[in-house]
């Protein structure tokens, strides 16, 4: 069938199932623009910056499994993607990215809005192409799915010119792909579950820490049936929060920098970790010399070049998730580890989060418990970057699997409003809540107008300190107090913001009105803002310094002596 | 140039696809991850649209392990293989511009003689020596040009090939583990 290049995009991407795009027009892409009426099954939701759109097919991704799609025009268009994209790819999140570009005539000549988004993203996208004919079309959209959503997943960005768009050619959608470099290990090495399983049956204090992968690959059942067979507790990393559900008995929290103190002494007091789908980052090992040297180590992962990177590993296994652990399972015997389990409560009990209802003033993680019991830990949170963050993971029960959406890898500030919005068109069903800092949320936050415009009811709880919490907390710490550039004395009203973009806002000063106005948000149908203004001197515990090992665990001030 | 140091290093060779922007991928992955090649070659393959690469890479059997991972990674590497052991040949070319006097010509002729290099041009004061060999013949040879003055050095960087059927050192995640190649650079 003849179409032009723009019409062999959209039938390209209903192909692969695509219902949802989130992107913002420009020159170079319009003639794309132009064919959309034609191909009623794409819903386009037109977004305020494109970072946003970035940032939402990522939402959408993490929340649905199904790779987000978000397109711009060129240049500017293009560059403004560039955030979105290196946070995807950093957590390992399926998303396809469409540019437009200038003419093929005007490649490389420094044309009006032109510039080299595949040279820009070589380094943070899994893949990319640049698209010389229409012809090509068809191929290079099923093979930027496929490589977006297989092996580890990651975004692929396709970049074509303006005049492409516009070229007829023959259409026809390619029924398998050939790419000989590109073949992911799947299955695993049946030596190396051996040895796995042998590990797990003489461990006496295993643990199993399970990573972002056993969320992309869907290996839930498969995690709670090693969990419960051979009772070993599960850690989870913090993009593995909500991997495993957090009112389980063997749930033992998330460790790392602000992570449960008791999960960081279990895994240093534990002498198996079975590493699920993760990648040993900085923020949990610290100091990889002295990381967990009591354990022997089992790392599962579908890319290879994890394996070994960051920690030396016993056993490698490459695989996908869901099929290692299914053969794995079978090999494993029924243990009961009791002593072991024993021990990890007496670390809980010592070193427990502390009440989050111990202040009279108003604080972020108090907010955060309410909104935990008022959604029964069933909701969606979607979060920013910073203290807010880190209070959520804690003190957020997540019940629901795959409902924790963050920018943990790349740590990129403004995700909340974006994320939020995909992971709500991702999840219609469902309750989302973007539990947002005050900075972060005014980096992204025009894409009020794109929720309002589009009747996407996210609820945003804005943990207003007046200030770059963490950045804040760190000069606390390391700086001697010294608050350079970090607190803000202008910001906006948000409760009239939210109001000038036609939405409800709730503004809340005191702890007694916080139950109320969550639940007040939750009643009312559409997107709705709540700003709470918190204490600023608030800070995240426990905390391990940046670079140093568990025994620089700091632990919340007023239980020194009490608990240490 | 010539550094006095043990410097380890492994060769490997990537079959690539022979597409716009594989080079710059590949590079751009060695200086991202902070990877040092020593040298890189590259040239088409006996398959059409593949070509091979060869790069010297430094670093002990960790870095090797990554670097070889990483580079399986990109979707347009089809397939990696080490051929650091001893199980394998390396050459290089260089052409060195050397200085001559009609004192010294006969002395340089004699030098590019026994290291079985040839003379491919002549000037006045001047000579251009072609030299195959590995990388320690090559800079044997140079040692010994250096006191007539070099003016100019061209080098291909080092390619490799295994011997004879030799089993195929593929990488895959079953690899096994290679005893490191030392090279002992700078020595004569």
């Amino acid at each position: 069938m003849k179409m032009n290049g723009g019409q062999m995009v959209c039938a390209s991407l209903i192909e692969e199932g695509v219902d949802v795009i989130f992107g913002l027009p420009g020159g170079a892409i319009l003639p794309l623009y132009q064919t959309l009426p034609e191909f009623p099954e794409l819903r386009h939701i037109l977004v305020r910056h494109e970072q946003g759109a970035a940032h939402a097919a990522d939402g959408y991704a993490r929340v649905t499994g199904r790779p987000g799609v978000a397109w711009a025009t060129s240049g500017p268009g293009a560059t403004n993607l560039v955030t979105g994209i290196a946070t995807a790819q950093m957590d390992s999140v399926p998303i396809v990215v469409i540019t437009g570009q200038v003419g093929r005539a005007a490649l490389g000549s420094d044309a009006f809005q032109e510039c080299d988004i595949t040279g820009i993203t070589l380094p943070i996208t899994k893949h990319n192409y640049l698209v010389m004919t229409a012809e090509e079309i068809p191929r290079v959209i099923k093979e930027a799915f496929h490589i977006a959503n297989t092996g580890r997943p990651g975004p692929v960005l396709v970049d074509i010119p303006k005049d492409v768009f516009t070229e007829i050619a023959n259409y026809k959608y390619p029924e398998s792909i050939d790419l000989p470099g590109y073949k992911p290990t799947l299955k695993p090495h049946s030596g190396q579950i051996k040895r796995a399983t042998q590990m797990i049956e003489e461990a006496e204090r295993p643990v199993i820490l399970a990573g972002h992968g056993v969320i992309l690959s869907k290996a839930y059942e498969e995690l709670m049936e090693l969990a419960e067979k051979a009772q070993i507790p599960v850690i989870t990393t913090l993009l593995g929060v909500s991997s495993f559900p957090a009112d389980h008995i063997l749930y033992s929290g998330w460790p790392g920098m602000h992570g449960m103190a008791y999960s960081s002494l279990a895994l240093e007091e534990a002498d198996l970790i079975i590493a699920l789908g993760c990648r040993f980052d900085d923020r949990i090992t610290g100091d990889t010399r002295t990381f967990a040297r009591k354990s022997r180590k089992i790392h599962i992962d579908i890319d290879p070049s994890e394996i070994g990177k960051n920690v030396k590993v016993d056993v490698p296994i490459v695989g996908d998730l869901k099929n290692v652990l299914s053969v794995l399972n079978k090999g494993v015997s029924e243990k009961s580890n009791v002593d072991w389990i024993n021990r990890i409560s007496v670390l809980r009990n010592e070193h427990p989060l502390t009440n989050a209802d111990q202040s009279e003033g108003l604080e972020m993680r108090y907010i955060i418990q309410e909104i935990s019991e008022e959604t029964n830990g069933n909701a969606v949170i979607v979060t920013g970057v910073g203290q807010h963050q880190m209070w959520a993971a804690q003190y957020y029960t997540f019940n629901q699997l795959c409902s924790l959406v963050s920018s943990c890898g790349s740590g990129a500030m403004g995700y909340e409003v974006p994320g939020a919005l995909g992971a709500q068109v991702g999840r219609p069903d469902s309750v989302v809540w973007s539990i947002a800092g005050d900075g972060g949320f005014q980096m992204t936050m025009v894409e009020l107008a794109t929720l309002v415009e589009n009747k996407i009811p996210v609820k945003f709880a804005i943990m207003n300190n007046n200030c770059l919490g963490m950045v804040r907390q760190w000069q606390d710490f390391f700086y001697d107090h010294d608050h350079v550039a970090t607190l803000y004395s202008g910001n906006p009203d948000f409760v009239k913001l939210a109001e000038s973009f036609g939405m409800m806002g709730i503004r809340v000063t005191d702890k007694t009105q916080v139950r109320a106005a969550i639940e007040k948000a939750m009643r009312h149908d559409g997107p709705v803002l709540v700003d709470f203004i918190v204490q600023q001197d608030d800070n995240v515990y426990p905390m391990i310094p940046a670079g140093t090992s568990i025994d620089n665990l700091i632990e919340e001030p007023s239980l020194e002596g009490v608990n240490l | 140039m010539t550094t006095n140091k043990l410097v380890e290093r492994h060769t490997i060779t990537a079959l690539v696809q022979d597409k716009p922007g594989v080079l710059n991928r590949v590079t751009s992955m060695f200086r991202r991850r902070g990877f040092n090649i020593s040298s890189l070659a590259v040239g088409h393959s006996e398959i059409p649209h593949l070509s091979r690469m060869t790069f010297v890479v430094e670093g002990g059997d960790q870095i090797l392990d990554q670097v070889t991972k990483h580079l399986h990674k990109l979707i347009d590497v089809i397939k990696v293989t080490d051929v650091s052991s001893e199980n394998a040949v390396a050459r290089e070319l260089a052409l060195i511009r050397v200085k001559t006097s009609t004192q010294t010509r006969s002395e340089i002729m004699q030098i590019v003689n026994l290291f079985r290099a040839n003379i491919i041009d002549v000037a006045p004061d001047t000579l251009i020596v072609e030299v195959v060999g590995d990388e320690n013949k090559i800079e044997a040879l140079q040692n010994l040009l250096e006191r007539f003055g070099i003016q100019e050095i061209m080098r291909t960087g080092t390619i490799a090939m295994r011997r004879g059927m030799g089993p195929d050192n593929t990488s895959d995640n079953s690899r096994p583990k290679q005893t490191p190649v030392v090279y002992e650079t700078g020595s004569v």
